[in-house]
Parts: structure tokens; C-alpha cells; sequence
């Protein structure tokens, strides 16, 4: 029988592009015992049907991945999310790291930092250095990035609503150290609209934190061209307590949202959606979660294309960093969570996943330890090195079950999105607190079944035991917010304050009108103004949002 | 029962973490059960916390936290309630909370602190137990 024709045009323009391109980890890729592994398995006889809801890996509608030879040519990038109290901590750690081989640093902030509050403000009393690092101007910045090329890492930084601030900051300590924002490479997460919903580092209301969003998209666009500008976030919405189904729809809603916010600011879906990333959990019910993400690429890539007309492949692949669920760490029998965290894990990379962050084990209990996070790591790796899943791309295609529940995701989150279409799409849905109800619902019903026992949850509600003491858990010390606090202070009786008053004035001005803010929050970040005189200028002109507006 | 049988509550989340999946099933789980509930939204000071509870005339006051700061910011409440004159509202804490912090946060006189995978029947009869203490004394 000869090869169907779109297979051979696969072959012979995708797989042997990436294959030039990038070869294979190995020559050959064999089981366990020594068998063959296919590259892609297939059905015997290629139908158009298979065509049009499958297709091949890296081609439209990339259900079965986006790149044609997915782990076997790389595996997904193991990235740890870190933060460490003080930007010299941090920094320690980083260089650490990269002495060790890594490439890709992802920063965690603390909470002051996400919310745009100074360390010396009155709410951010004990919370300064407690979930990440803070940052309070560019002089910490500097020290953060201190020795660290920023034209040959890429840095992943988890901040929200003052994205554009912590950003300029970024450009700010590469300028000097000579490396221009065309060289610098990363991620910034940006997604303010889930903080709406689930997360809850907002600081605006939404439209304006939607221009705040295209300018960033649009500043990128023209001066760091290789910066992801944002990572649409589902994950937060499943540790909110929503379905797999309700993750999908509420995360691509916000994709939807946020493309259309960008398209009508008049910037190319073609350049900036290739710079659209996404995040998403990874739970508990193995198989729903592989037909999960596939079912969002394939649905991502349909939006892209036909509502949006995107034509390049790049923009209508979803690409994702994936975390395994928070939600299902148990306080009880904590090493239980090793193995949870593994099949999680796992679903996420036969779901084809592009980066992976492991839980540890002690996290329903504090911040983890080292050693917990050393455990943490080795399940990726010893996924990616020893359970063969990786010789071969999308091994559960065309599994009755899963090819079923992907189809069904597809379906009802489509019906979902349709319905936030109706309300005018997700904005107006947020604001009328439909997505927040939606999701805990969700929350109630999967809590009332663990109360129940209708769920098990193994050594919750199953399979107790009397356990003796808890094992040691990680502290930040009590000190760290206080040097903090002091050190801002200081910078701000030491830098030309008439400057940054200019800046900021300017910066106002700016807010009240419609012209890009990245240069002028740019411009204030070099002056030493602090994120939050940044944020306090444009909370004075934007309005600040309230949970309780919604409800 | 009727809310007049259970009480009044309020749930309040200090600090600045967005973490209200467990405030939130609380504050549903007490008001099922036939409590009057308040939730205050997310990042509220302990000085808002306390000006609230007095406010709306409460029997308990719930705390959730997730961030770590609870070390600071639950005796704070305690604190802001005892300024306000109603230092005799008890409070009940939970979260992500290390078990070695425990019997230094009860020291200081919060009532009771749960940790996550609680169930909720413990939760609540310790909410009735405090809301019954307390319309005592009034």
C-alpha cells in the first residue's frame, strides 16, 4: 500500500526540516528490551478523519504536539520555581545554577512585588521575602542579575499586574550590562486577567491592565522581538478549584481576550502570537489530563486560525509549562505526594508539555525544603531517562478513551467559550463574577465529595493513620524584611529625587492619554523611582480593583 | 437550625496571598450549616479585619492565610480586636500553617488552627463550640 500523501508532504517538510534542523537525541530509539520505537505510531490506513482532528506532530492542529519528533529531539525543560527572600539570596542560587549547567532561571517574587506595594508599605508587613524575592527598584534588580549575562540566559519571571514595571527593569539592568533588549530571552507570566479569577495579584481593573498588556506586546514587538510577552495561565484557575474543562475554556476565554485586545491596538497576530505561551495544571485523573492538553491545542490552534486568521504555524501552536496540581498535595502521610506528583508528571509529558515544574512532596505543610525539591526534580528526570515514554511522540493517540475524552474537552469547553462570546467575551464575564461563580461551584462540589468520602483522597479520608511529628519545614528568616525595608529607604534619600519626579509626572500624563507607557515606566525604572511610586501613579490615574466589586 | 440559633462569622483573609479556595468553602460549608456568614474578600488588614468583625457584631472570627505571614498577622487580628474592645470574639485560624507554629499561635490566643485535609465537620463544631462561648457572655 503506498503512503498517503499528506504524509508524505509531512515527511518531507516537516519532520526533515526539524530533522535538519535539530537531530535527535539518538540514532536509534529502542524499548526497554531492546524493540524498535517508533518515531510517531500510526493508524494502519490514514483517513481523512484522522487528518482533520489528529494530523501529524508540529502540523496543524497540533493535537499530537507541536513539534514533529517532541521529546526525542529535547526533552522539555525542567524548571524549577524558585525565590529565595533577597535579591543576594537569589542571586547566590542563580549563579549557582548556571555554574550547574542550567539555562533558564525563573524568579519567584514575594507577594509586595506581585501587588506593586514597597517593601516599607503598611501591607506588605510580613509578607517581604516570604514567597519569593523582593523588589523594590532597579538597584535590587541589579544586584538579583549581578555576573549573570542577560544576553545568554533565559528568564522566566512570574509577575502579573506591575509586569511592565518589573520588565523595564530587566531591560533596564541589561542596558547595563551592554546587552540590548533585542538580545534578552525569557518569559514574563502578564496574565492579569486570571488574577481576577483565581490568583489574585490584580492591582487595576481590567481595561486598563489590558492596555497595560498591549503595550507590553507592542513594545516587545518592536525592541525584544525573542521575549515570550506573556504565559496565559490555567493553572491558577484549577487550584481555584475549577473542572479540566472549565481550566481550558476560562484560559483560552483569556487568550481570546487577549489577542483581541492586541489586534484592535493594531499589532500582527502573526509577530506577537508567536509569543504567546501558556501554563496549565497538571491533576490527578491521568487520563483526562492527556486528553486535556490536547484538546486545548487543538481548540488553541482552531481559534487562531479561523477566528483570528493567524497563517503562521507559530502562532497557531500552543506551546506550555506545565505544574503539577498544588491542590492535591495532602498535609497527611506528605511522602504519598512524591507519587502523586509523579503520575501528574507524567500525564503532563504524554500531553506533550514544552517545560515542567515538579512539586515537592512537603508543600501542603510550607515552603519546600531542598532535599524535597531535589525529589521533586529526579521524578522528571527519571521520566525523561528511564520510563521510554519520550522515544516516542503522543503514545496515547488513538486510544478509544482518550481519543473520546479529547473530543469531549474540546467540546464542552467550546461550548463554554461560547457562552463567554455571548456575554462579550471575558472581561464583561469577570466583571459580572460569572467566571468566579463558575469556578467555586467546581471548588464546593469537589470539596463536598472528599467530605463525603464519594472521592478518596488516599490518608485523607482513606487509609489514615496516627502520624507522629511533622518532618522540617523551610523558614525565611524573620530579618530579611526588615534589611529591606531598610535599604529602600535608603535609596531614596541617595538618588536624584527631582528626576524621579519628572519621570513619574510624565509617566502620569502619559496614563491619562494613550500613548505607549513602556518608555515612560522604562525612563522612571532608570531613575530609581520604586515599583511602587510606579504603581502608586498609575493606581491614582487607573483605579484600583476590589474582589468584592464583582459579587 | 436558623442563623439566629448559630451565629454570626467572619471570614477574613489577611495578608496578601489570593489563595481563597478554602475561605471560600468555609464561608459556604458555615453558612450551609445555617451560620450567618461574612467574607471580607481578599487582603484585608488586620485593622480592616477587626474593624469589620466589631462592625457587623460577629461571634467568631475566622482567619485563612496562606503565605507564611501568619506568624505576624494572625496576632495582629488578635491585637486590632483587643484595641477595639472585643478582644472576647474568638478567632480561628487556618491554612498552610507549619504544626511548630501552632502552640505559639494559640498561646497568643488564637483558638484553634487547621491545617488543609481537616475535615469539615471538625471545622464546624469548633465554629459552633466558639459562636455558642460567646453569645453566652453577651
Amino acid at each position: 500500500m503506498s503512503k498517503h500523501p499528506a504524509l508524505v508532504e509531512w515527511e518531507e517538510k516537516v519532520l526533515k526540516k526539524a530533522l535538519d534542523k535539530a537531530p535527535e537525541q539518538r540514532k536509534e530509539f529502542k524499548t526497554g528490551s531492546g524493540l524498535p520505537a517508533e518515531r510517531v505510531a500510526m493508524p494502519e490506513e490514514i483517513e481523512q478523519k484522522y487528518l482533520d482532528k489528529l494530523g501529524f506532530p508540529g502540523q496543524f492542529p497540533y493535537t499530537r504536539g507541536v513539534q514533529p519528533t517532541m521529546y526525542r529531539g529535547r526533552f522539555w525543560t525542567m524548571r524549577q520555581y524558585a525565590g529565595f527572600s533577597t535579591a543576594e539570596e537569589s542571586n547566590k542560587r542563580y549563579r549557582y545554577l548556571l555554574e550547574q549547567g542550567t539555562t533558564g532561571l525563573s524568579v519567584a517574587f514575594d507577594l509586595p512585588t506581585q501587588i506593586g506595594y514597597d517593601s516599607d508599605h503598611p501591607m506588605s508587613r510580613g509578607e517581604v521575602g516570604k514567597v519569593g524575592v523582593a523588589i523594590d527598584s532597579l538597584a535590587d534588580m541589579e544586584v538579583l542579575f549581578d555576573s549573570i549575562p542577560l544576553d545568554k540566559v533565559s528568564t522566566s519571571m512570574t509577575i502579573n499586574a506591575p509586569a511592565a514595571v518589573l520588565f523595564a527593569m530587566y531591560v533596564a539592568v541589561a542596558e547595563k550590562q551592554g546587552v540590548k533588549p533585542e538580545q534578552i530571552n525569557g518569559t514574563i507570566q502578564n496574565d492579569v486577567l486570571k488574577e481576577y479569577v483565581a490568583r489574585g495579584t490584580y492591582i487595576f481593573p481590567p481595561r486598563p491592565s489590558l492596555r497595560l498588556t498591549t503595550d507590553i506586546f507592542a513594545w516587545c514587538a518592536k525592541n525584544a522581538p525573542k521575549f515570550n510577552t506573556i504565559s496565559i495561565s490555567g493553572y491558577h484557575i484549577r487550584e481555584a478549584g475549577s473542572t479540566a474543562v472549565q481550566e481550558i475554556a476560562f484560559t483560552l476565554a483569556d487568550g481570546i481576550a487577549y489577542v483581541k485586545a492586541a489586534t484592535e491596538a493594531g499589532l500582527d497576530v502573526d509577530v506577537f502570537g508567536k509569543r504567546l505561551s501558556f501554563f496549565f495544571n497538571a491533576s490527578s485523573d491521568l487520563l483526562e489530563e492527556v486528553a486535556k492538553f490536547r484538546a486545548a491545542r487543538r481548540l488553541w490552534a482552531k481559534i487562531m486560525k479561523e477566528r483570528f486568521g493567524a497563517k503562521t504555524p507559530q502562532s497557531q501552536m500552543l506551546r506550555f509549562h506545565t505544574q503539577t496540581a498544588g491542590y492535591t498535595l495532602t498535609a497527611q502521610q506528605c511522602d504519598n505526594n512524591i507519587v502523586r506528583v509523579a503520575l501528574q508528571a507524567l500525564a503532563s509529558v504524554l500531553g506533550g508539555t514544552q517545560s515542567l515544574h515538579t512539586n515537592s512532596r512537603d508543600e501542603a505543610l510550607a515552603l519546600p525544603t531542598e532535599d524535597s525539591v531535589r525529589v521533586a526534580l529526579r521524578t522528571q528526570q527519571i521520566i525523561a531517562n528511564e520510563s521510554g515514554v519520550t522515544n516516542t511522540v503522543d503514545p496515547l493517540a488513538g486510544s478509544y478513551y482518550v481519543e473520546a475524552l479529547t473530543d469531549r474537552i474540546e467540546q464542552e469547553a467550546s461550548e463554554l467559550i461560547a457562552k463567554i462570546d455571548e456575554m462579550g467575551g471575558m472581561i464583561p464575564a469577570i466583571e459580572a463574577g460569572f467566571v468566579q461563580r463558575q469556578i467555586e461551584d467546581a471548588a464546593y462540589t469537589y470539596q463536598s465529595q472528599i467530605e463525603s468520602g464519594d472521592r478518596v483522597i488516599v490518608g485523607v479520608n482513606k487509609f489514615q493513620i496516627a502520624e507522629k511529628a511533622a518532618p522540617p519545614v523551610f523558614r525565611v528568616d524573620a530579618s530579611v524584611g526588615e534589611a529591606q525595608v531598610q535599604r529602600t529607604r535608603k535609596l531614596r534619600e541617595n538618588r536624584d529625587n527631582a528626576r524621579v519626579s519628572s519621570a513619574l509626572e510624565a509617566l502620569e500624563g502619559a496614563a491619562r492619554g494613550s500613548d505607549n507607557l513602556m518608555p515612560l515606566i522604562l525612563d522612571a525604572v532608570r531613575s530609581y523611582a520604586t515599583l511602587g511610586e510606579v504603581c502608586g501613579v498609575l493606581r491614582k490615574v487607573f483605579g484600583e480593583y476590589s474582589d468584592l466589586k464583582s459579587r | 437550625m436558623s442563623t439566629q440559633q448559630c451565629g454570626r462569622v467572619l471570614i477574613g483573609k489577611p495578608g496578601l496571598d489570593g489563595h481563597d479556595r478554602g475561605a471560600k468553602f468555609i464561608a459556604r460549608a458555615l453558612r450551609d450549616e445555617g451560620f450567618e456568614v461574612i467574607y471580607t474578600g481578599i487582603r484585608r488588614t488586620p485593622e480592616e479585619i477587626a474593624a469589620a468583625a466589631v462592625q457587623e457584631d460577629v461571634d467568631v472570627v475566622g482567619l485563612s492565610l496562606l503565605s507564611g505571614a501568619h506568624n505576624e498577622l494572625f496576632p495582629a487580628v488578635l491585637d486590632e480586636l483587643k484595641k477595639a474592645e472585643a478582644g472576647d470574639i474568638p478567632v480561628i485560624g487556618g491554612g498552610v500553617i507549619p504544626a511548630e507554629d501552632i502552640p505559639g499561635l494559640k498561646e497568643k490566643g488564637v483558638r484553634e488552627v487547621f491545617t488543609p485535609g481537616t475535615p469539615v465537620k471538625d471545622i464546624l463544631a469548633v465554629f459552633h463550640a466558639a459562636a455558642n462561648e460567646h453569645r453566652k457572655k453577651r
